[in-house]
């Protein structure tokens, strides 16, 4: 990979100096600290929880409780991150990768060095991978910080092997935006033009998981339910419904993350099972190898969008005509 | 062996055909001026030779290395400046020109060294360390040369070096880049539609149009053939024009034809007879009120082309 190393380095330094990276910088940590120590914020709710009876061992997550955990009039760390932060970042950093540098008239110096066309792709992928990490590990850092002396409860190693694989996926789900922000600016010849196809493109999934709209339609269509509806159909019912969302990469992302972070959660799927065998429990918290077999479906999906991204942008980047004008 | 050479190289956009069956052959040392009026090919054909594009068919070879099948040896020898070239601006001149010498696979001191170098070589060494959104058009030209010195190329494409600069500036580019031919012996493609710039330095010519190579070869040569032998026209006016004195110049050797007109004469000749053209008109008793020499510049042979379509 001749020049991977050199379009890197540049990349990363543009996003880090630069005011784009100083601003996403300063806004993660905003919204992370305002998650946190919201007015009425999820440490108050935490501390509550603190002096509750023990159930199914749960206080051993209790460390965790901080990214899962929303404060009345404000969102949890993980739905925030999610939601909002990631998308963001990985569009901001990805939306004119390609199609500014052609404006500009620099794509065509760069293409005339003896470098393959992809290593131009890759490096922009790489640094744009890093700085997500960077920034994710601070803002993780901060809030674990803060949290620890907030309530006094330090991690146990199994949470902090949790928070890092939270670390690690995030930034896969982050390499997600990323790559479909960076095709559009392949595909697209107008900065403008990608920065908007790839926002929309998250407003739409955005709506999408909070509305639960067309997920409903969808299971309506499929298992119209009658007046009182059986179990059996309920169940039908909710089965589509979960399918349909699960389209959302963002709720699909979601789900995983809760799973990963608050090890008493299942995923929906699972959910719908205890309720269709009548059982009456409460599951206990998954052991991690647990965890990562109920969220492997998961990450799988992610990787092969992600790969669909980058085949796509790969085919239209090696193929184009590079015309400085 | 040729440093550029084509083989029937076609590129076709849709019905459109930009580049038509070219056989170009460019020699190693060449300062080779590509002209032709916009949209005949030229930049296609660049874009073709850097592998920046793909023919639809035929093929271009640049140092004996298919441009399409191995893109990276052609470019690692190969120095372009496109058309609208430009610089990463918020970075310095000298930063820029480090980030092509590592791309280019040099070692960070190897890289510092030939940016400053190459800087001193187009006269910007005090802008080094100034962004480059601080850059006239000028400037930022001089720096593209540099940009390509900075890899050392055995041959430089360059497309409309001098488009959008100041009267001034073109000059500075244009003698630059005679002058780096000169020191270094490296191959130069230019591509330009502006005649009296590819005169100024270029020893051979292509004439595209239409994507099509319409003329080829030295320029003095080109012209003979173009204009059958003629190199100047002279236009003189008397006083009174008289047989015996278009007569007389007839006789002049290296007097090709005589054109009468009311308000003088017009001489076509193969060489400068401006002293034996005065002496003779003096002799047979004429009085010359005016008298103008015109060469053969490329431009004329490029119009009759143009006109010929």
């Amino acid at each position: 990979m001749r020049g991977l190393v050199a379009i890197f380095d540049k990349e990363l330094a543009d996003y880090l100096i630069s005011w784009r990276g100083i601003i996403l910088f300063a806004v993660a940590l905003l919204v992370t600290v305002v998650a946190i120590y919201g007015p009425a914020g999820a440490l108050v709710n935490i501390r509550e929880q603190l002096g509750e009876p023990t159930q199914f061992g749960q206080t051993q997550f209790v460390f965790l409780n901080l990214f899962t955990t929303s404060g009345e009039g404000s969102y949890a760390f993980l739905f925030f991150i999610t939601m909002f932060i990631v998308p963001i970042v990985g569009i901001v950093l990805g939306f004119d990768a390609i199609n500014r540098e052609k404006n500009s008239g620099t794509l065509s110096r760069l293409l005339s060095q003896p470098i393959y066309r992809d290593t131009v792709f890759n490096g922009k992928f790489l640094a744009g991978i890093v700085t997500m990490a960077i920034m994710l590990t601070s803002v993780v850092l901060l809030v674990a910080g803060l949290g620890m002396r907030s309530i006094g409860v330090p991690p146990s190693s199994e949470e902090a092997l949790r928070l890092f694989l939270f670390l690690a996926l995030t930034t896969l789900y982050g390499s997600f935006w990323l790559g479909l922000s960076m095709l559009f600016s392949v595909l697209f010849e107008r900065v403008a033009t990608s920065a908007m196809a790839s926002i929309a493109i998250w407003i739409f999934f955005l709506l999408y998981t909070l509305t639960g709209f067309i997920p409903n339609a969808v299971a309506n269509m499929r298992v119209p339910l009658s007046d009182t509806p059986a179990t059996q159909e309920l169940i039908r019912y909710a089965t589509v419904q979960i399918a349909a969302t699960r389209v959302s990469p963002i709720y699909l992302f979601q789900e995983a993350m809760y799973v990963l972070l608050a090890p008493g959660t299942r995923t929906a799927t699972e959910y719908l099972q205890i309720y269709a065998s009548g059982a009456e429990w409460q599951p206990g918290p998954l052991p991690l190898s647990q965890t990562m077999i109920t969220i492997w479906p998961h990450l799988v999906t992610f990787v092969a969008i992600a790969a669909v991204f980058f085949g796509v942008s790969y085919y239209r980047f090696t193929r184009e005509e590079i015309r400085s004008t | 062996m040729f440093i550029v050479e084509t083989k029937d190289l076609t590129k076709k956009y849709g019905r459109i055909t930009a580049v038509d069956g070219l056989n170009l052959r460019i020699e190693e040392g060449d300062i080779f001026g590509f002209l032709g009026p916009n949209g005949a090919g030229k930049t296609t054909t660049i874009l073709m030779l850097l592998g920046l594009t793909e023919p639809t068919s035929g093929s271009a070879y640049v140092a004996g290395h298919n441009a399409t099948r191995e893109p990276l040896e052609v470019k690692s020898i190969t120095g372009y400046i496109p058309e609208k070239v430009g610089f990463y601006e918020d970075l310095t001149a000298a930063q820029n020109l480090v980030y092509t010498a590592r791309l280019n696979g040099l070692s960070d001191g190897l890289a510092n060294k030939r940016a400053a170098e190459a800087l001193d070589i187009v006269g910007l060494p005090r802008a080094a360390e100034r962004n480059v959104s601080e850059f006239s058009r000028g400037m930022k030209q001089r720096l593209a040369v540099a940009d390509i010195l900075i890899k050392q190329p055995k041959i430089a494409i360059m497309d409309e070096p001098t488009s959008g600069i100041d009267p001034e500036g073109i000059v500075q580019v244009l003698d630059l880049i005679a002058k780096i031919a000169k020191e270094t012996n490296m191959t130069i493609v230019m591509s330009s539609h502006q005649l009296y710039q590819v005169q100024r330095i270029c020893n051979r010519v292509g004439i595209l149009m239409d994507g099509r190579l319409v003329a080829e070869g030295l320029l003095e040569e080109l012209s003979r053939e173009a204009m059958g032998g003629v190199q100047f026209r002279i236009e003189i006016k008397l006083t009174e024009i008289t047989q015996a004195i278009v007569e007389a110049i007839k006789q002049i050797s290296g007097v090709l034809s005589v054109e009468q007109s009311p308000s003088g004469l017009t001489i076509n000749c193969s060489e400068d007879l401006r002293p034996q053209i005065a002496k003779k008109i003096v002799d047979t008793g004429g009085l010359m009120v005016e008298m103008k020499i015109q060469s053969y510049a490329l431009e004329d042979i490029y119009l009759k082309y143009f006109r010929e379509g």
